[in-house]
């Protein structure tokens, strides 16, 4: 029984290979589309965590003395001894022939294997052995290499992967030896939680001082928000596929009804039908489901290049643009595949399961929606949009925007068809000649075996528009911000407060202006925060990128009146304009200000100067802006006057430029997306249009018959498809527009607390609807071009009686 | 007048081309009325097709009011069928997404020939005054077939042809639609060359001609 029946459940698929084909092609797209941006985020975070950790720890804690003095390796031994996972530090300059080598060195036993530079050899235990035992082995990076070839008196040396230029990795022993510091620490890296019974860093070493991770990392923060985005977009061309799903399983499906009922009749139990289909069906969905994730990893490694040639250029470290295969992202393709077949069959499965037994077979019943059916998809649509609206008003947290997010493109994918039944309608009204009024009351009755197609062009279109806004607003104002925020052309930090003090006097002379940084980490609000000094100068009354502001910000600031705070610890707090806040030693300190933060999850707080030497009087004064006409030479002259490494001295220029290259990327993988996506759409709307081509006879056979030729019929159909891509796109702009809006102003704000505003892109709709229809037009010529060749007694086939 | 002259028309089968037509012959003065028998699969509906420019013959030429249908290209055939002949099927003849007005109206306002008038009295004669606002799928095939004669009859052809219009209605009903066929071609002076099976619709008709072996019998 269960052998025949599967037999003749699946000679179906024999008898129809293109619905097989389209099935699989639509399963396997969304598959690919969500499993190539999962493998994008997953390989770009890995990329940043690896090119984050090569420098050493940027993104660490560290732990220094207070009086900026070396640390005494014993104090090292007790806090280790004490539970507390540090990793010691040195750093110096040695001199060499081609000038002087900063010497970073580190503890390759404390300090985690990420965090350790990568050497390109293929026996890494001897690297090992050379590295620990003198005289010891330098990694530098190739430039390096080359540039210390006849430097005789120093260890031997290897080339690994992400050392910046001019910089020797030793480990600490042998650095300590050759820096002449025997038994010294600069710094110790705090690698992890101490233990849970781990005295305070009060009590073990009060002389020393936690400083957190510096601001190295803001671009993979400000990153995460683009991986975010990603998701929602992977998410978004994952539910188109499943439209073409849905579609096909609808399809095949229906036009099994008979052999279900056959099978029922001849006494297979209901429960041994739906196990039958839907063994079927995850087989189709495990094949489909490998090849999705196959086609997923072409995709990523395709793009990944452009993302990890960014990072290259960020970092200073050499990133793999290539993919590494984890079993869990195949076997997570698997899964969604597998999800979004069960997803779209629902609705097919359960009619099979409440197939009555005797109900004639209603051919093609399907394509055509019943008024009552029209009316309570109209309900639904009204429903999720109000649903949408009131979310959107209301607000609150991540799962409430993403709620916000399914609600509106659901309700807008099942209000499209009504909406375009009434378009249609209101263009049949106005139609005058014969032909005008058939192609309008025709074109609405195709309404139903098309709206599937439109829907997944819907999503699409809105998700493009949606994603493209998103991402061009981000570049917009984020680059904007960048030269409010960065207005100084140089930030320099020193290696100590002596340093500093002769940086500045040098500086004084050579640099139009020096502008102290300082800052400290400080309670605000009940949570932890950064508290910065600023000087009081134009650069910042000109450019700093304020949201909201009182009068005579500036003033108040400079003279310790008033404090202005970021937007996220503003909207975090409520602290706009007006409101007060405790600062540590100042209570109900004025806001007189709030400026916007983008990529940084802590709150801050500025005030000036004088009042922050005043709170803060242990806060190392290291970090200074520059203003300068000539950036490059200054920074050379810094670099090579005191040894500072390029880290030490960045310039803004270079900065915005990478922001701007992280940017292009993303523009390049995001166009990548869009133009995938909209295939995908556009292979809906062939299939659909393939499928309905055979049951369009009836209706296309009399026209021809009272005087249409059948190349006109074919162009009109194309006109068809050409228009209801138009007025999907139409109705895709607002719906994009506000997926946009809910992107930057709900989701945004909710998992990083800033929010973008919003730029429009009028010029980007324009190229996207003549992409729309581009690919509306592809999709249909081909049943176009078949319906022209259709020979006459073809279509007269429509006329006769049944032989 | 249409006159037809050594029509010639094969089919693909299986084993080769099939010749259906071989060598028609047939006149049909203006005005006048004949029916075409014939047993089934003899090539009643083929002709018909032929005569209608809704298919190409092999060879042989059809002559309907001077002009060689044989010799038009697949744009004039679609005018022809626009301007100059009815045609009744007899099934699907409607269009199913317009309405029952719209759809005796369609083929005279393609035509350029609508006259609003005359297609209400045909309504009126044919019994559809309380259809016109119905749609094709909302009707019996009785009513259906009504409409169809009603929008050939709408765009005044010269010709009509009628491929069994009856066939799918009872022997009644059938006899009633039929008459009122003739009586409204008559008031037109088109001329009607209608397929049927039934020997007593035949003897309606001025002439009948018999189709056997892909010739005109007798
Ligand atoms: N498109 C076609 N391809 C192949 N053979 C065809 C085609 N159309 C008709 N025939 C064959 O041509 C012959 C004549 O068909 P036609 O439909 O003209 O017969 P008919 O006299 O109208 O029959 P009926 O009374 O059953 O309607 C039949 O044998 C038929 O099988
Ligand atoms: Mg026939």
């Amino acid at each position: 029984m269960i052998r025949a029946g599967l037999t003749a459940l699946l000679s179906h698929w024999i008898r129809r290979p293109f619905q097989l084909v389209t099935l699989m092609l639509g399963l396997a797209t969304a598959t690919a589309l969500w499993s190539g941006v999962q493998a994008i985020n997953a390989e770009a975070r890995a990329s940043y965590d690896r090119a984050a950790r090569a420098l050493a720890g940027p993104d660490r804690d560290t732990l220094v003395a207070r009086d900026g003095g070396a640390i005494d390796q014993a104090v090292f031994v007790t806090l280790r001894r004490a539970g507390w996972q540090v990793s010691p530090l040195i750093e110096g300059r040695v001199p060499s022939p081609s000038g002087p080598l900063r010497v970073i060195g580190i503890d390759g036993f404390t300090l985690p294997s990420g965090d350790l530079p990568v050497t390109d050899t293929s026996e890494p235990g001897d690297v090992n052995m050379a590295f620990l035992t003198p005289p010891g082995l330098l990694l530098v990076a190739p430039g390096t290499q080359e540039r210390l070839s006849n430097a005789d008196d120093l260890p031997p040396r290897q080339t690994a992967e992400g050392i910046p230029p001019g910089v020797a990795y030793a480990d600490i022993g042998i650095a300590q030896t050759l820096l002449g510091r025997e038994g010294q620490i600069d710094r110790l890296v705090v690698t992890g939680p101490p233990s849970l019974t781990a005295p305070p860093l009060d009590e073990v070493a009060p002389a020393l001082a936690r400083r957190s991770a510096g601001g190295g990392n803001d671009i993979a923060r400000l990153t995460d928000s683009f991986h975010l985005n990603l998701t929602a977009f992977g998410l978004l061309s994952f539910a188109v596929g499943l439209f073409i799903v849905r579609g096909a399983i609808g399809l095949a499906f229906e036009q099994r009804r008979g052999v279900f009922r056959t099978l029922r009749a001849l006494g297979m139990p209901a429960r041994t039908l739906l196990a039958l289909l839907t063994a079927e069906l995850l087989v189709l969905a495990l094949v489909a489901g490998l090849i999705g994730v196959a086609l997923g990893y072409l995709v990523a490694s395709l793009l990944l290049p452009d993302v990890a040639a960014t990072l290259r250029g960020l970092y200073g470290a050499s990133v793999d643009g290539t993919l590494s295969l984890r079993p869990a992202w195949w076997l997570s393709g698997l899964a969604i595949a597998t999800l979004g077949t069960a997803a779209a069959a629902a609705g097919s499965l359960w009619k099979v399961a409440h197939l009555p037994l005797l109900a004639p077979a209603q051919p093609r019943a399907w394509a055509r929606a019943s008024d009552r059916a029209m009316r309570l998809q109209a309900v639904a649509a009204v429903a999720l949009l109000i649903l949408a609206l009131v979310l959107g008003v209301t607000g609150g947290g991540l799962v409430v925007g993403f709620t916000l997010l399914g609600a509106l493109l659901v309700g807008a994918a099942l209000a499209l068809p009504i909406v375009l039944h009434s378009v249609l309608g209101l263009f049949g009204r106005g139609a005058t000649g014969p032909l005008s009024e058939w192609f309008w009351a025709d074109t609405r009755q195709q309404l139903p075996g098309l709206s599937l197609a439109l829907m997944a062009l819907l999503l699409a279109l809105a998700a493009n528009i949606g994603v493209g806004t998103m991402v061009s607003s981000f570049r917009t104002t984020f680059t904007g911000w960048l030269d409010q925020r960065l207005a100084s052309e140089l930030y320099l930090t020193a290696e100590s407060e002596a340093q500093a003090e002769d940086l500045r006097a040098w500086l004084a002379t050579r640099a139009d202006a020096v502008l102290p940084i300082r800052s400290s980490e400080a309670q605000l609000a009940g949570a932890p925060a950064e508290v910065f000094g600023v000087a009081d100068h134009a650069t910042y009354r000109d450019n700093w990128p304020l949201i909201e502001a009182d009068a005579a910000v500036w003033d108040r600031v400079a003279a310790g009146e008033a404090v202005l705070v970021n937007e996220q610890l503003a909207r975090r707090e409520g602290l706009w304009p007006g409101a007060t806040l405790d600062v540590p030693g100042w209570a109900d300190a004025p806001v007189a200000g709030v400026y916007s933060d983008y990529g940084n999850p802590l709150g801050q707080a500025m005030v000036g100067l004088d009042r922050f030497d005043a709170l803060f009087p242990e806060a190392p004064r290291l970090r200074f802006g520059l203003r300068t006409d000539r950036p490059e030479a200054l920074r050379t002259a810094l670099i090579d006057e005191f040894g500072l490494s390029g880290a030490n001295v960045t310039d803004q220029a270079s900065i915005k430029q990478f922001s701007l290259d992280v940017f292009e990327r993303t523009f390049t993988v995001t166009a990548a997306l869009n133009v995938l996506t909209l295939s995908v759409a556009a292979l809906a709307i062939l299939t659909s249009l393939l499928t309905l081509a055979t049951m369009r006879q009836p209706q296309l056979a009399p026209v021809w018959a009272l005087g249409l030729t059948r190349r006109r019929l074919a162009r009109l159909e194309l006109l068809r498809a050409l228009l209801l891509a138009a007025l999907t796109f139409v109705v895709a702009v607002p719906v994009g527009l506000v997926l946009a809006w809910v992107l930057l102003s709900v989701i945004n704000v909710e998992a990083f607390g800033w929010r973008l505003p919003m730029e429009l892109f009028p010029r980007d709709w324009v190229w996207l609807g003549v992409l729309s229809l581009l690919a509306a037009g592809l999709a249909s010529l081909l049943p176009a071009i078949k319906l022209a060749r259709t020979p006459p007694n073809e279509l007269l086939k429509v006329f006769a009686h049944e032989r | 007048m249409l006159i037809v002259k050594d029509l010639h028309k094969s089919f693909d089968g299986a084993d080769g081309p099939v010749a259906v037509l071989r060598g028609v012959d047939l006149r049909l003065e203006a005005g006048q009325t004949m029916a075409l028998t014939g047993d089934s699969g003899s090539g009643k509906s083929t002709l018909l097709h032929l005569i209608g420019g809704l298919d190409h013959a092999d060879s042989g030429t059809i002559t309907l009011d001077g002009t060689d249908i044989t010799a038009l290209d697949d744009a004039g055939r679609a005018a022809l069928r626009r301007d100059r002949i009815g045609v009744v099927f007899q099934q699907f003849n409607l269009i199913p997404s317009l309405d029952v007005a719209a759809n005796i109206a369609f083929q005279a306002r393609l035509a350029g020939k609508h006259d609003r008038d005359w297609a209400d009295r045909l309504a009126t004669r044919l019994g559809l005054t309380d259809h016109l606002k119905k749609y094709p799928e909302q009707l019996s095939g009785g009513q259906q077939q009504r409409v169809a004669i009603g929008r050939t009859l709408a765009a005044k052809p010269s010709l009509v042809l009628a491929d069994e219009p009856t066939g799918n209605l009872d022997e009644d009903s059938g006899a009633r639609v039929l008459e009122l066929m003739l009586a409204l071609v008559e008031e037109t002076g088109a001329s009607l060359l209608t397929v049927t099976h039934s020997q007593s619709l035949a003897g309606h008709m001025q002439r009948q001609l018999h189709l056997r072996h892909g010739r005109i019998d007798g």
